[in-house]
């Protein structure tokens, strides 16, 4: 039948689809296994001649790289919690409650996911200097937890809005107060939207390199896309190149965990704000 | 506030403008504004206030290798920004980076949402893998690609035979690989909302216009596109916007050499590197009214509906 077929074809697509972004991967797991001494050559291979661990014992004796392995789940983790936070009280407001601000609220989040970061890297320079909170984890997470709001409160006002709010009516009727209602009803019905948005949010910190590089200068708050462009290797006289790629895979691996096990979950939530449906 | 309370009639609970205040509304509205308040405050203190702050530092000779030299000099440092060759070439290598990657991550995005929307087999599978380059630190993809095209490292050239061609030798092929890394991470992203967007054309009209004899590539034209306008529009708006201030992959795969500086970069360069706050400062307003310009292009221009976008329908 032609069904069949035509139904072949588009199993055809979707493997080419995979092969487009994963074959990358395989390029940097590859390259992560090199010689670093021998990976050089005028007629580079895309296969190890031989397999060696050596970049990865490199990065993890590496201070550069183990500390800010540290930072970055710290300060992603921290940054994180608070952004989804701070946005489940505004989501609450927005899906749920009548009140003056509310649209000023949003067109503001609307305004900040679309602000180039790059023009506050100045001021926020000069005032974390001022404050004294250059090259700490405060003065990565403030910035972070900020930009990382209106995803959160996009994605998780839009979670909201699609829960049974009767159920938190019905507990008002039972005597509980607006606040109780939330907090006893409401939170655990929302639990999976924050979860999503908490995951996306961790992505986006994870990921920032311009803050990373503009508000730190030392190992003290460091994160690992900043650190990465200042890796050296194990020496001066070797190639950086293979353990780059060997940290880029460690660096890589929790990605693909969270992206194997909650993939229903990310795909909702990137399009449950910006499209409805 | 008073006057309210003595109109106090049954109003629907999602009352626009001025509900009558009974002590619930009043509790909800204290309620709303409590609760979004710390969004509010944060937002306003980490990106309003520097922002501010920028515009008055921009008006200053300010260095912070010399801060006794700092002195108010009013407009120059915009005009010495707009009158350096720089400005403009690091403006004209930021849009053909956005144009090049969006345009190319429309289509490419619309063919894999098509993909994903028609695949009977393995789209769970599809769709977990091409969230790995959106999730994928973007520094790390910058030197993925940048090590698959360098001449001792790189596999590119021997796969197609192109000798010892060095990619990161001239402007364009530069350009063609942080093009390609942008692509590469950001393509997913795109066609997970495209695909969102195809899934709410209703299904009867594409089946109408088949039965009228409608081809597939006219179905595609006349249904099914016009009915994903609003949300191909806004996939556009967060990518053009996004790609607009491109800064990692530049960074990492050519450090800004052979003119492939863009506008964050450049910003970054003269706050940080150069510690030139003044003219710094400058550029970053000058970056930040380009956004504006760009967003207010699409809103009004293109009558981009951002109302599904904030959620305030």
């Amino acid at each position: 039948m032609g069904g069949q077929k035509a139904g072949n074809r588009w199993t055809v697509y979707g493997v080419l689809i995979l092969l487009w972004a994963l074959f990358p991967l395989l390029w940097m797991l590859s390259l992560s296994f090199k010689d670093p001494s021998t990976f050089r050559s005028a007629k580079p291979t895309f296969f190890p001649k031989e397999w060696v661990w050596t970049n990865y014992k490199t990065v993890f004796s590496d201070s550069l790289f183990t500390s800010a392995l540290r930072n970055s789940v710290g300060i992603a983790l921290i940054a994180t919690t608070l952004s989804v936070i701070v946005a489940m009280f505004a989501s609450y407001a927005i899906a749920r409650l009548d009140f003056p601000g509310k649209k000023v609220l949003l067109s503001m989040a609307l305004a900040i996911a679309m602000f180039p970061q790059a023009a506050l890297v100045g001021p926020l320079f000069n005032m974390w200097r001022n404050l004294g909170i250059y090259d700490t984890w405060l003065g990565l997470i403030i910035p972070y937890l900020t930009f990382a709001l209106p995803l959160s409160i996009w994605t998780m006002s839009a979670f909201f809005r699609q829960i049974p709010w009767e159920m938190e009516q019905a507990a008002q009727v039972d005597g509980a107060t607006a606040w109780q209602a939330f907090r006893k009803v409401i939170i655990p019905l929302a639990a999976p939207g924050v979860f999503t948005t908490a995951i996306l949010t961790f992505f986006f910190c994870w990921n920032e390199f311009l803050l990373a590089i503009s508000l730190t200068s030392t190992d003290r708050a460091r994160t690992v896309p900043a650190a990465l462009s200042f890796f050296t290797g194990a020496s001066q006289f070797q190639s950086p190149v293979t353990a780059i790629m060997a940290a880029s895979v460690v660096v890589t691996i929790p990605v693909v965990i969270l992206v194997l096990v909650f993939q229903r979950r990310i795909v909702a939530g990137l399009t449950s704000g910006a499209v409805k449906g | 506030m008073a006057v309210h309370e003595q109109q106090a009639t049954v109003a629907p609970p999602t009352a626009p403008a001025r509900p009558p205040m009974s002590e619930r509304t009043r509790h909800e509205r204290r309620l709303g504004l409590m609760l979004s308040a710390p969004a509010f405050v944060v937002m306003v203190l980490v990106t309003a206030y520097p922002l501010v702050y920028a515009v008055v530092l921009s008006l200053y000779n300010y260095r912070l290798t010399d801060p006794a030299g700092k002195e108010f000099v009013g407009l120059s440092n915009y005009a010495t920004v707009l009158t350096d060759p720089v400005w403009w070439t690091d403006f004209s290598t930021t849009l053909i980076i956005t144009v090049v990657s969006v345009a190319v991550e429309l289509v490419l995005g619309f063919g894999f949402a098509f993909v994903m929307y028609r695949i009977l087999h393995g789209r769970g599978l599809v769709r977990t893998g091409i969230l790995v380059p959106y999730g994928i630190i973007t520094v790390v993809s910058a030197y993925i690609w940048r090590y698959a095209f360098q001449l001792d490292s790189g596999f590119i050239n021997q796969w197609f035979g192109l000798g010892d061609f060095n990619w990161f030798g001239e402007r364009w092929s530069s350009l063609f690989v942080i093009v390609l890394s942008e692509i590469w991470k950001t393509t997913p992203f795109i066609s997970l909302l495209l695909l969102a967007g195809l899934v709410q054309v209703p299904w009867d009209l594409q089946e109408a216009a088949s039965v009228d004899g409608a081809s597939a590539w006219q179905r595609l034209a006349r249904v099914t596109l016009p009915n994903m306008k609003a949300a191909i529009m806004v996939a556009l708006l967060f990518r053009t916007l996004d790609a607009w201030r491109i800064f990692d992959n530049p960074f990492i795969m050519t450090a800004g050499a052979n003119q492939t500086e863009t506008l964050s970069f450049l910003a970054y360069r003269q706050n940080v590197t150069l510690l030139n706050l003044g003219v710094g400062s400058a550029i970053s307003v000058l970056l930040f009214f380009t956004v504006v310009i760009i967003a207010f292009v699409f809103v009004k221009g293109f009558k981009t509906d951002l109302s599904q976008v904030r959620g305030d329908s």
